[in-house]
C-alpha cells in the first residue's frame, strides 16, 4: 500500500486579528501550522498503516521553502518521506493551476516512490476554504474521488470511505487509485513521539522545481495560468448589535424575548 | 471554451424523492438579476431520477428554460455520472455563467466539472453581481475563516462558475410555470461510475441533521457545560420544530456529534431564526451562521462577541432562560 498525503502550510486563522484603524488583516506574528484537515488526512493514512505496517506514507506540499516545517511535522507524526514542490513560476496560482502543478508533481514523485494507490487531502485549507484542490487533482489524474471522508480502509483493490452526509454517514467504495478528501473525524490525530521528532528534524526534504517536471505546461501554472483573478479584498462590515434584553430575572428576560419574537412574527 | 450564448445556468440539485433542494431554487433569484444584466436567458438544469417536481419548481420560480436529464443512474448522486451529464450539457449549449449550490454534493461536483472544462470556479460565494466594467460575474466570498472577503472574476474562460452558499438568497414567490422544458437523454454506463454507495448509516438517534435546509436552528456551545446541557436546547428545538446545532467547542468536547456543528469546520446555515445558546461567537462560528435572517443570542457574559451580531441578545443563564422560553412557545402553539 503506497499512500500520498497532500498538505498545505497555513496561517492559524483562529489567531488572525483585524487592525481596527486600517481595517486590514494583521498577519505578523500569526503562527504557521499544518492545515488541520490535512492532519486528519494524514491520520487516516496512519490508521491504514497501523493495520499494514508495510504500507508507506509520502507527504507532498506546494509552497515556499518555509513549508518544509509543516512537512517535518508530518514526518514526526506518521509520514515516511516528504517532498516540497516550489518555484517562482507557481506564484499566484488559483485552485485550477495549483491542482495541475500538484498532479504533475505526483507523476514525478511516483517515478521515485512508486505508483500511489491512494491520494489523501484535507477537504479544504483553512486560509482559502475552497475545497477545490482535492477534486481537481482527481480530475487531472482521471481518478475517482470521495470527499468529506471521516475514515478509510483498504479492501482488496478498493478503498472504503466513511463519508459525512446530511443524513448521517455513507460508506462509499472507490476503485483504487483514488483521491479521498477528509473532514474532521470524532477522534484527535496522534501526536509525534520524541524519537520521530528528532529523526524528522534531521530529515532531508527534496525540493522539486518546474525544471524537475518534464511534462508540465507552464502556461497552465502561476498567475497567468489561473482562470480566476482576485479583483479586490476587503474586511467584512461588522453587523451592529440589536436589542439587548436584561430584565430583573431570567424568567422575565425569557418572556420579553418571546414577546419580541412573536410581535415581529418570527415565531 | 467559448460561450455560445449569454445564458446563465443554475444547477438545481435534487433530493432522492425528485424534489429540488432549496438552494437551487434560491439561486434562481440572483440568477434572474444577473441574466438580465448579461442579456441572456435564465436556464435551470435539473439532473436526477423522476424529477418532475424539481422541474416544476424551477419553472415556477423564474427559469426561462429548464434542461432536464432524468435517468435511473442519477437517482443517487455520484461524482462521475453528474460530471459527465453536466459537462455534456455545457459543451452542447455553451452558457456564459453557471451557479451551483454549495452543498456537500455541489462542492464535490463544481471542481470536477470546472476542471474538466478548464475554467475558473469560485467557491462558497455569499454575494453575486455583474462587474460593471467588464460584464463578468463578480463572485464575492469569505476567506481566512471569515476574516476577509474577496471579489473574484473569471475574465477569459467560459463558463464562469461559482458555488453559492445555501440560505444567502431568498426564493422568489412562486408564479406561473411557463418555462420551456428541454429533455436531454444522457446515459452513463455503470462502468464509468467508479464509486459505489455500500450503505447509509443514519445518525445514532435516528434524526436527520439537515442544518442547511432548516428554517429554525437552536444551537448550544461551551456554555451548555456538558452533554446533559443540550437537554434544554433540544427541548426548545422540539417545541419550535427546529434542528439542533452546536459550536465547535461543544463538538470537540464530545457533547454532541459533529454532524450538528455549525461554522467554518462544520455546516454553513441560513435559517430564518438562529438561537445561539451559550455560544461566545468566535469568528469561525459566525462565518457559518451570519447569513441567518434573525439571530438570537443567550449568554451570561454581556461582553460575548455573539451579541455584536445578534438581533436580540439575552444576557442571562441559559438554564433559566430556555425552559421559560420553551414553555411560552408551547403555550402559544397549544
Amino acid at each position: 500500500m503506497n499512500m500520498l498525503v497532500c498538505v498545505k502550510q497555513v496561517p492559524d486563522t483562529t489567531e488572525i486579528k483585524i487592525d481596527p484603524v486600517k481595517n486590514t488583516l494583521i498577519r505578523e506574528g500569526v503562527p504557521s501550522i499544518v492545515n488541520p484537515f490535512d492532519g486528519y488526512a494524514l491520520e487516516a493514512a496512519a490508521r491504514i498503516k497501523d493495520k499494514d505496517p508495510s504500507a508507506k506514507i509520502v507527504v507532498l506540499s506546494m509552497g515556499p521553502e518555509q513549508a518544509k516545517a509543516a512537512l517535518k511535522e508530518c514526518l514526526a507524526i506518521a509520514a515516511d518521506k516528504a517532498y516540497l514542490v516550489s518555484d517562482r513560476a507557481f506564484g499566484g496560482s488559483d485552485t485550477l493551476a495549483t491542482s495541475y502543478i500538484i498532479s504533475e508533481t505526483i507523476k514525478k514523485v511516483e517515478e521515485l516512490e512508486g505508483k500511489f494507490d491512494v491520494i489523501f487531502c484535507g477537504k479544504q485549507a483553512i486560509d482559502g476554504d475552497t475545497a477545490q484542490v482535492g477534486p481537481e487533482i482527481a480530475e487531472h489524474l482521471n481518478y475517482p474521488q470521495v470527499t468529506y471522508g471521516l475514515e478509510a480502509e483498504v479492501d482488496g483493490d478498493v478503498i472504503k470511505v466513511k463519508k459525512e452526509v446530511e443524513e448521517g454517514v455513507e460508506v462509499i467504495a472507490a476503485k483504487m487509485p483514488a483521491v479521498v478528501t477528509f473532514t474532521k473525524p470524532a477522534w484527535d490525530p496522534r501526536y509525534p513521539t520524541i524519537k520521530r521528532k528528532m529523526a524528522a528534524n534531521r530529515a532531508e526534504i527534496p525540493t522539486l522545481t518546474a525544471a524537475d517536471l518534464p511534462t508540465i505546461d507552464l502556461t497552465h501554472a502561476g498567475l497567468k495560468g489561473s482562470p480566476t483573478k482576485v479583483k479586490k479584498t476587503f474586511v467584512p462590515q461588522k453587523k451592529t448589535g440589536g436589542v439587548k434584553i436584561k430584565e430583573e430575572t431570567a424568567e422575565d428576560s425569557a418572556k420579553k424575548l418571546f414577546q419580541l419574537l412573536s410581535d415581529a412574527s418570527i415565531i | 471554451m467559448e460561450a455560445k450564448t449569454k445564458d446563465l445556468w443554475v444547477f438545481v440539485e435534487t433530493n432522492e424523492d425528485g424534489t429540488a433542494k432549496n438552494v437551487g431554487i434560491e439561486l434562481l433569484t440572483p440568477g434572474k438579476m444577473m441574466a438580465g444584466k448579461q442579456g441572456g436567458a435564465l436556464v435551470a438544469v435539473v439532473i436526477g431520477s423522476n424529477v418532475d417536481a424539481a422541474v416544476k419548481a424551477a419553472s415556477e420560480h423564474g427559469a426561462d428554460k429548464v434542461i432536464v436529464v432524468d435517468g435511473p443512474e442519477y437517482a443517487h448522486y455520484t461524482t462521475d455520472a453528474y460530471t459527465i451529464a453536466l459537462c455534456t450539457l455545457v459543451e452542447k449549449y455553451g452558457p456564459t455563467s453557471m451557479l451551483i449550490g454549495a452543498t456537500n454534493n455541489g462542492r464535490d461536483l463544481g471542481p470536477r466539472v470546472s476542471c474538466r472544462l478548464h475554467t475558473g470556479l469560485t467557491a462558497d460565494c455569499t454575494a453575486l453581481d455583474v462587474d460593471e466594467e467588464s460584464g463578468n460575474v463578480a463572485w464575492t466570498r469569505p476567506a481566512f475563516g471569515g476574516n476577509l472577503m474577496a471579489t473574484i472574476l473569471c475574465p477569459d474562460h467560459r463558463p464562469q462558475i461559482g458555488t453559492v452558499r445555501p440560505g444567502v438568497f431568498k426564493k422568489s414567490d412562486a408564479g406561473e410555470a411557463k418555462a420551456e422544458i428541454i429533455k436531454e437523454d444522457i446515459h452513463v454506463d455503470a462502468a464509468d461510475i467508479r464509486t459505489q454507495v455500500l450503505e447509509l448509516i443514519k445518525e445514532a438517534d435516528g434524526e436527520n441533521v439537515d442544518l442547511e435546509g432548516a428554517e429554525i436552528i437552536v444551537s448550544g456551545g461551551r456554555g451548555v457545560g456538558g452533554p446533559e446541557g443540550f437537554e434544554p436546547v433540544k427541548a426548545l428545538a422540539d417545541a419550535l420544530g427546529a434542528t439542533v446545532g452546536a459550536s465547535r467547542a461543544a463538538v470537540d468536547a464530545g457533547w454532541i456529534a459533529h454532524a450538528h456543528q455549525v461554522g467554518q469546520t462544520g455546516k454553513t446555515v441560513g435559517p430564518k431564526l438562529y438561537i445561539a445558546c451559550g455560544i461566545s461567537g468566535a469568528i469561525q462560528h459566525v462565518a457559518g451562521m451570519s447569513g441567518s435572517d434573525c439571530i438570537v443570542a443567550i449568554n451570561k457574559d454581556p461582553e460575548a462577541p455573539i451579541f455584536d451580531i445578534a438581533d436580540y441578545g439575552v444576557v442571562g443563564n441559559l438554564f433559566e432562560v430556555l425552559p421559560v422560553l420553551t414553555e411560552e412557545v408551547k403555550k402559544a402553539r397549544a
